[in-house]
């Protein structure tokens, strides 16, 4: 008989191990050594009804147990074989049609590390964050752990940043930890820029604790005594939530001088970032933190070596800082043990588009894209076909659908063309314009550029304005080869990320929808009807009713018609908004 | 104050009597996610709702709190609704009008407003 004892960190904090203490010692006094193990398992989900134990091969579900129940449980159960009836899961008298968690495909594929307190701690109460573990981890690394022993810890858990770079974290640490000088700092980049994109807001704003904690054990690893929380403005609650944050941490002493009663002091101080995308590099985040303009510069030497003012520092995104606590708590070889060979844990993605449920979800990685789209995400839109799935934002690119097979891991997106990024996951549904899109993105980018280099600042708009050329229906044979020559000289020539990868929305539609760019270059068509210049609207004879709901409700008075009578559109006058198509009750409106 | 290491679990415990219905007092605990995506789609309202349930039904033993985004932000506002000694209920696109019928039926009479629930019980963690 094996008993599966819940020590995910609901049970464990309502006193799994104490049950675990209490089990073994029952079982040597009844003698069943031999025929009981005790096993124990990750988290069971149902955490509000811990500690759970579950009884196999019978699959009895014991609950809210307590070490008083433990003597009566082992006599009754396992000696005499009769289940304990009060200690089970009851669903209720009332059998009320609603279905657990874990049957909902939106929660069910969700693994929660970094969001591990969503949605249950009030996140202003620092009280509730201590309540399910919190500062427990910053204990043991003061308590228990060399800085050394934490570097190694983070470097065998196999965490990589999780910002879009994916660098080994532990290494980043080392090197940083190992640089010459006493005055280092640490730095939590939130400047979350891409568009569509809400991990980093959403962590700070739901566990901000978590986030300051980790920075915390961060400096500790490698010996700052400051620290900086870089957020944009435009994310006014999560400000709050953090300041609020740091000032009760403070007044708890779990940051400031003496932190715990020990030596260890470290100090937080965030700064406000004015929402420009560049920021996000992390040598442009530097400068602008120390109040210059904020351009990349040329790595190396790289922040850990030569950072802000010119000292060591050691700069990670928010969901890394928010996974440190959780694999110091846990343990490297638990954190390693969820993921794929070369990356471990899991990732945040905010999940938008053209999906059925929108959100925010964490998943382990290795999960396949088609997973998180049709399981996770509930399919696409109004039963429309699935076009392409953007990752990685502005930097990122466009996968279709034969690739939706592929795992979701560093290595496995990087060669679809596409990347990680920080986790923004934009679905795009058969009515979307592969071409419009990467015009999108490189028009987000090309405003988004520094300036410091020629081929980002030039390139981009070159790049830019053949895509506009495109869209409008003057295109010209030559403009994909342009596009591409383009795309490889701005990549090479581009002194950071932001231009390296500009490019990639232009280089995956092409490789992807190659076909969609010579449509509009040849026929002067939109194949998804979305390009304006390239579509134009008229009524179907056959289905008009003349009820005259189109003609009053276009703003430009282009349709007319009499009452009863069919209708007529003029295309001189028609500025292609819509509207009609939209309130057409007849669907008389076609798009050509 | 400034803590000392074992000052961390007795806060743990304190906060275990108020937070966790079945140690605590408590009868039932209202929390209300208030995340951006939350806030944006309503979510005060939502609160003010329960507030006022609360006020006029004079109860005393109903834990009304506050949190931060459940994930599914499209189906926001969202509420859970723990009633003492049950799992978790996780109730969608909530109107003052959802929320007076879940106040009366689910946090006072103690049957789940099955029509306006997603789910019972809680998500995998770590």
């Amino acid at each position: 008989m094996n008993l599966m004892v819940c020590t995910g960190t609901g049970c464990v904090s309502n006193g799994a191990f104490q049950i675990i203490d209490a089990l073994e010692k029952e079982i040597i006094r009844h003698n069943l050594e031999g025929e009981i193990q005790i096993i124990t398992t990750g988290c069971n989900g149902f955490c509000a009804n811990g500690p759970i134990v579950v009884v196999q091969p019978d699959d009895i579900f014991y609950q809210m147990l307590t070490v008083k129940d433990i003597p009566f449980l082992v006599e009754e159960h396992f000696l005499k074989g009769r289940p304990v009836k009060k200690l089970m899961y009851s669903p209720g008298e009332d059998e009320t049609p609603v279905p657990k968690m874990h049957d909902i495909g939106f929660f069910k594929k969700q693994r929660l590390i970094a969001l591990a307190n969503r949605g249950i701690i009030n996140p202003e109460e620092i009280d509730e964050y201590i309540a399910r573990d919190g500062y427990k981890a910053l204990v043991k690394t003061l308590v228990n752990m060399t800085p050394e022993a934490i570097v190694d810890e983070i470097k065998r858990s196999g965490l990589r940043g999780r910002g879009g770079g994916g660098f080994p974290t532990g290494i980043k640490w080392e090197v940083c930890k190992k640089a010459p000088g006493d005055e280092k700092y640490i730095i939590c980049n939130a400047d979350e820029g891409d568009p569509g994109a809400f991990m980093d807001r959403s962590i700070v704003e739901s566990d901000p604790h978590s986030v300051l904690e980790g920075m915390t054990i961060g400096a500790r690893a490698i010996g700052a005594k400051n620290g900086f929380i870089y957020i944009r403005n435009e994310y006014p609650l999560a400000l709050r939530r953090v300041n609020r944050a740091i000032e009760q941490a403070r007044d708890y002493g779990l940051i400031g001088d003496n932190i715990l009663g020990t030596d260890f002091c470290f100090d937080v101080r965030v700064n406000r970032g004015a929402g420009a995308f560049v920021c996000g590099e992390e040598t442009a985040l530097i400068r602008s933190l120390e109040g210059k303009h904020p351009q990349p510069r040329v790595k190396p030497p790289f922040p850990a070596i030569s950072g802000y003012n010119g000292k060591p520092t050691n700069i990670n995104n928010v969901e890394t800082w928010a996974n440190i606590p959780r694999i110091i708590n846990h343990g490297a070889d638990w954190f390693s043990s969820i993921g794929t060979e070369s990356s471990k844990g899991t990732k945040v993605f905010s999940l938008v588009g053209k999906v059925n449920n929108t959100g925010l979800v964490e998943v382990p990685m290795g999960i396949t894209l088609r997973e998180i789209i049709f399981d996770i995400g509930g399919g696409i839109k109004d039963n429309k076909a699935f076009k392409a799935v953007q990752t990685g934002g502005p930097s990122g690119g466009c996968i279709p659908e034969h690739l939706l097979d592929m795992p979701v891991d560093f290595e496995s997106l990087t060669k679809a063309g596409c990347i990680m990024g920080s986790g923004g996951m934009i679905v795009m549904d058969e009515d979307t314009c592969m071409v419009e899109i990467a015009r999108y993105f490189l028009s987000f980018t090309q405003d988004e550029s520094c300036g410091k280099c020629t081929f980002c600042r030039i390139g981009t708009k070159r790049m830019l304005e053949i895509l506009e050329r495109i869209t409008q229906g003057n295109g010209e044979e030559g403009d994909i080869e342009l596009l591409e020559m383009l795309a490889k000289n701005i990549s090479q020539g581009s002194l950071c990320a932001l231009g390296k990868t500009a490019p990639n929305p232009v280089l995956t539609t092409l490789k992807y929808f190659r076909h969609e760019y010579e449509t509009h270059i040849r026929e002067k068509t939109c194949p998804a009807k979305q390009c304006k210049s390239l579509i134009s609207y008229r009524i179907r004879e056959d289905k008009c009713v003349g009820c005259g709901l189109c003609r009053r409700n276009c703003p430009t008075h282009a349709i007319s018609g009499e009452k009863k009578q069919v209708h007529a559109i003029d295309q001189d006058l028609c500025i292609k908004c819509g509207v009609c198509y939209d309130s057409c009750r007849f669907d008389a409106i076609e798009v050509q | 104050m400034k803590l000392k290491p074992e000052d961390l679990d007795k806060i743990s415990q304190r906060m275990k009597a108020t937070t966790i219905l079945r140690e605590g007092a408590g009868r039932a605990k209202i929390t209300v996610h208030m995340g951006t995506c939350g806030i944006a789609s309503g979510a005060r309202d939502i609160l003010s709702a329960f507030l006022k349930g609360i006020e006029e039904s004079n109860a005393e033993d109903i834990i009304l709190t506050t949190s931060g985004c459940a994930g599914l932000c499209s189906r926001e506002p969202m509420a859970t609704v723990e009633l003492k000694g049950k799992p978790p209920v996780k109730y969608v696109d909530l109107t003052q009008e959802k929320v007076e019928r879940i106040f009366k039926e689910h946090v006072q009479g103690g049957k789940v407003v099955a029509e306006y629930a997603l789910a019972i019980g809680s998500e995998r963690v770590s």
